[in-house]
């Protein structure tokens, strides 16, 4: 078997399983209830879907200048999708978006409208719910 | 088929549900997030363009696609969390917020 045989099989399963992560994540949200558990579907695309889709085509390029540039956008991406997200999930708590959780109550409430007026504004955001 | 064909048609297809997410989403964070994943999903298609036809610059325009998608994803959220993108009023700024 020749070495570009092997890679072009490596290529196939790091891009099929890729795609598949992606779909999953893709999938997940569509279908997930609440903005966090989308957010939870969403990080599955930015983390295992992007990783293997250019693992698969780094076997593919080989070492050379292409590689190199598949690599920066994989470190960039790396680094800077956990960053929104965690952004986007702070700006998400602190607007008053309750979690969905099987008996309704905000479990970690250190928001800063649950410090100011205290448990009037804890009961009216949970009651929404 | 080839393997890059495989892959472009599950990610245009990832595009299209997020897509939908961002046109569904109840609030406007689902949108940002869709929006998010949608650009995400647009690097990565523009990957596998680049070795579907053969062209590498496409690879550049996929790295500057990314810092755009960061920039616009953390100044919407921004925007949408202070109501403005004004240096002063950081009272309500709390620990490792953006």
């Amino acid at each position: 078997m020749a070495a570009s045989e092997i890679f072009d099989y490596l290529s196939w399963f790091a891009l099929i399983t890729g795609s598949v992560f992606s779909l999953i994540g893709a999938i997940g949200v569509i279908r997930m209830p609440d903005v966090y558990t989308r957010i939870h579907a969403a990080s599955l695309i930015e983390t295992m879907g992007v990783g293997m889709i250019l693992l698969g085509l780094g076997f593919q390029a080989g070492l050379s200048l292409i590689s190199v540039k598949l690599f920066l956008i994989f470190a960039f991406l790396f680094f800077t999708n956990p960053t929104t997200t965690h952004a986007l999930t702070r700006a998400i708590y602190h607007a008053g978006v309750v979690p969905l959780t099987k008996n309704g109550d905000d479990e970690v409430s250190d928001r800063p409208s649950d410090t100011g007026n205290g448990a009037s504004s804890k009961e009216a955001t949970s009651s929404t719910t | 088929m080839s393997m890059y064909l495989v892959s472009a048609i599950a990610i245009i297809v990832c595009m299209g549900l997020t897509l939908a997410r961002a046109g569904l989403g109840p609030t406007v964070f689902d949108r940002i997030l869709a929006v998010n994943t949608f650009g995400t999903l647009t690097v990565i298609l523009i990957c596998i363009w680049n070795f579907l036809d053969g062209r590498p610059e496409f690879l550049d325009i996929a790295l500057v696609y990314a810092l755009i998608n960061f920039i616009g994803t953390v100044a919407v959220t921004r925007y949408v969390r202070h109501s403005h993108f004004r240096e002063e009023g950081h009272d309500d700024d709390l620990p490792g917020d953006i």
